[in-house]
């Protein structure tokens, strides 16, 4: 095992990828030069990174900035047998390209009747907590969700962000890849093996009997050091990270609240139609008998994101909100 | 017609065929569509089969090429077999997409047709992303993007064309000029001219004056092709042409938006026609030998219709599937 960060899982991800299979290319603005430090060992200061030395400028590229070309060029090369690797950086960009993802991406191997496969990843990176304002700071993963079609991973940790983003690379269908940057920074045993996460399995992060917690991409430590308070008063939560919206492991989600009756659901994005909202209608509809409280939703507000620290700070989840609805829930 | 490229008679012979199932499957759907047997509505090709089959027969196997709406046409001048073709336009199980697609969205993988686009312009970057992949795994093919004037008003076109010059992609950017998007002219819609907008990205552009001439587009757009297998990157050539019908069967517009003598003059240009007449006068056929070829497209047409009209519906499961290229669980879907 070594002792990985978040955003080094990533770049070690990608270039075991690279190495696997001489399909697999990288696409994006600033790749070439590592500015993000998920193509290259560190932000060395040389003429180019050490991706670009290592696998060519054939298979690294700088792109102009045209999401909407970027993307669709990349669908078409893996309908003709690339494996691209889109980096997006910031989430919001995605909306440049939406007609190709909603369009192309999604519908392709439907519309054609399977004739096409489109495997390709898009990474993108919601920079949220940060003080970039309202225009950098989005976290649209569940607008992504609503899509079918597209595969919507939201990585909390080093170890799943490295296995997920391999398991991305082999899917044959077009993967999005929704990164917490407040997480980039953290660190995590990592195998020294090559290994994937599967897709629809959820990681039970935190066994517990009193309280289900579901804590998705930049939640999730939160939903830890939450469920480490409660412990010290006695209450026992079992914390799940779904790691993986589409395909969403329910049936763990349901388990555990068949046996703790209780569930609270955290994380960064907004309200309406989130991943909470879906996760909290799943249950509703498949496990309402064993609710012995309402479910509670702790998400960010259905509100745009300002700029200064003393404003942004209300906006999204923190470990005393996720405390407070855990306290709630258990009639307190 | 002049000097022309020395082509094998059989070459001439296969594109007045394309030519042919183009006119007589786009006339047989719009039938199809008034007598109820075509749900929804069709856009023909009708008028402009020499700019789709003049562009598809330069490409070779192995190359690709992305559609727009009005696209029954180029699966069909890429060599596509009329039958499943015919039975996605009706919604039949035996259909080139099962069923899934319908007239707005064949593909036929077989053939290099990598999808038409319901969207306008969006199977733009789809073309440069197939070029992207020949010249990474250093395959010898070309990809080429039909699209009309309108999504010549469409940034993704200018992203894409920025994209595979700087990238020197092979990839032929082919706008079929029919002069109107829907009901709109396209000099009122649109700054200069579409093929001066190649210098600014530093590609050829190409202007093909006559696009009811077979081989003049042939010619331009084999130019292009070499261009790109030479690795010289791409060319946007603009081929001047004309839908001899409406937008769209079925739609009626009470403004008589296209002036009849302009009407009247390019009518008179039937590629067809035209291209039977030049076969004839190089003695490459007999008139006889031209009939024959006629009446066995007819046929080849009547068939794919009965064909369409005879398959089975596609069974309900069929809507579930394709979604995804492993197994999902329904559930999580429905």
């Amino acid at each position: 095992m070594s002792v990985m960060t978040y955003i080094g899982a990533i770049g070690a991800a990608q270039r075991e990828a690279m190495q696997a299979d001489k399909r697999v290319i990288i696409i994006g603005e600033d790749v070439e030069a590592n500015v993000y430090g998920t193509t290259g060992e560190s932000k060395q200061r040389a003429e180019s990174g050490d991706f670009v030395e290592q696998f060519g400028k054939m298979r690294i590229r700088n792109t102009p900035i045209s999401e909407e070309a970027m993307v669709g060029a990349a669908i078409g090369a893996a309908m003709t047998g690339l494996r691209p690797i889109v980096d997006l950086s910031y989430s919001s960009f995605l909306y440049m390209a939406m007609d190709q993802f909603v369009n192309q991406a999604a519908k392709n191997r439907y519309m054609f009747g399977g004739q096409s496969s489109i495997p390709v990843v898009f990474r993108s990176a919601m920079f949220y907590g940060l003080n970039t304002g309202a225009h950098h700071s989005d976290r649209p993963y569940s607008m992504f969700m609503t899509i079918p079609g597209l595969k919507i991973l939201a990585p909390a940790s080093a170890s799943d962000a490295k296995g997920l983003m391999r398991s991305a690379v082999d899917s044959d269908d077009p993967v999005l890849i929704f990164e917490a940057v407040p997480l980039w920074g953290q660190k995590e045993e990592v195998p020294d093996e090559e290994y994937w996460v599967p897709f629809g399995k959820a990681r039970i992060r935190r066994e517990g009997s009193d309280v289900t917690v579901v804590g998705i991409s930049g939640s999730l430590p939160l939903a830890l050091q939450a469920a480490d308070a409660m412990a010290e008063e006695g209450v026992s939560c079992e914390v799940i990270d779904p790691r993986t919206l589409v395909p969403l492991d329910s049936a763990s989600i349901i388990e555990s609240v068949k046996k703790t009756g209780r569930l609270v659901i955290a994380e960064p994005a907004h309200r309406t139609c989130g991943a909470a909202a879906e996760i909290s209608a799943i249950v509703a509809e498949k496990a309402q008998p064993y609710l012995k409280a309402p479910i509670i939703r702790v998400t960010a507000l259905n509100m745009q994101i300002p700029f200064s620290p003393a404003l942004e700070r209300h906006m999204y989840p923190t470990k005393e909100k996720i405390i407070d609805a855990i306290r709630k829930v258990r009639g307190h | 017609m002049t000097s022309r490229p020395n082509l094998p008679t059989e070459t001439l012979l296969e594109m007045q065929r394309r030519m042919l199932r183009i006119r007589l499957f786009d006339e047989r759907a719009s039938k199809m569509v008034k007598r109820g047997y075509i749900p929804g509505t069709v856009h023909t090709s009708i008028g402009q089969e020499a700019q789709v089959v003049g562009a598809c027969m330069a490409l070779r196997p192995g190359d690709h090429m992305t559609g727009n709406h009005r696209s029954h046409g180029h699966p069909i001048g890429m060599g596509s077999p009329l039958g499943p073709l015919m039975a996605e336009l009706v919604g039949k199980a035996t259909g080139v997409c099962k069923g899934k697609g319908g007239s707005l969205h064949l593909a036929d993988y077989a053939v290099g047709s990598l999808g038409e686009s319901g969207i306008t312009g969006s199977s733009i970057p789809i073309a440069a992303g197939a070029g992207l992949s020949a010249q990474v795994l250093g395959e010898d093919r070309v990809a080429m993007c039909f699209f009309g004037d309108g999504a010549a008003n469409q940034g993704v076109l200018y992203e894409s064309m920025n994209l595979a010059s700087a990238w020197k992609l092979p990839v032929i950017f082919l706008c079929e000029n029919n002069h109107y998007a829907l009901s709109t002219p396209a000099h009122t819609v649109t700054g200069g001219r579409i093929v001066d907008r190649a210098a600014g990205f530093g590609m050829p552009g190409v202007r093909v004056e006559n696009g009811q001439e077979v081989l003049d587009v042939y010619e331009a757009v084999s130019e292009a092709v070499a261009r790109g297998r030479r690795g010289e990157g791409p060319t946007l050539i603009e081929v001047m042409t004309y839908r001899f019908r409406e937008h769209s069967e079925g739609l009626r517009i009470n403004i008589d938006y296209r002036d009849q003598a302009e009407r009247e003059l390019w009518l008179s240009r039937d590629p067809i026609k035209m291209f039977r007449e030049y076969l004839v006068d190089m003695k490459r056929a007999t008139p006889d030998e031209m009939d024959a070829l006629e009446a066995a497209i007819a046929q080849e047409v009547e068939d794919c219709a009965t064909f369409a009209i005879e398959s089975p519906d596609p069974d309900a499961s069929v809507a579930f599937q394709d979604l995804y290229s492993d197994k999902y669980e329904l559930e999580d879907v429905l």
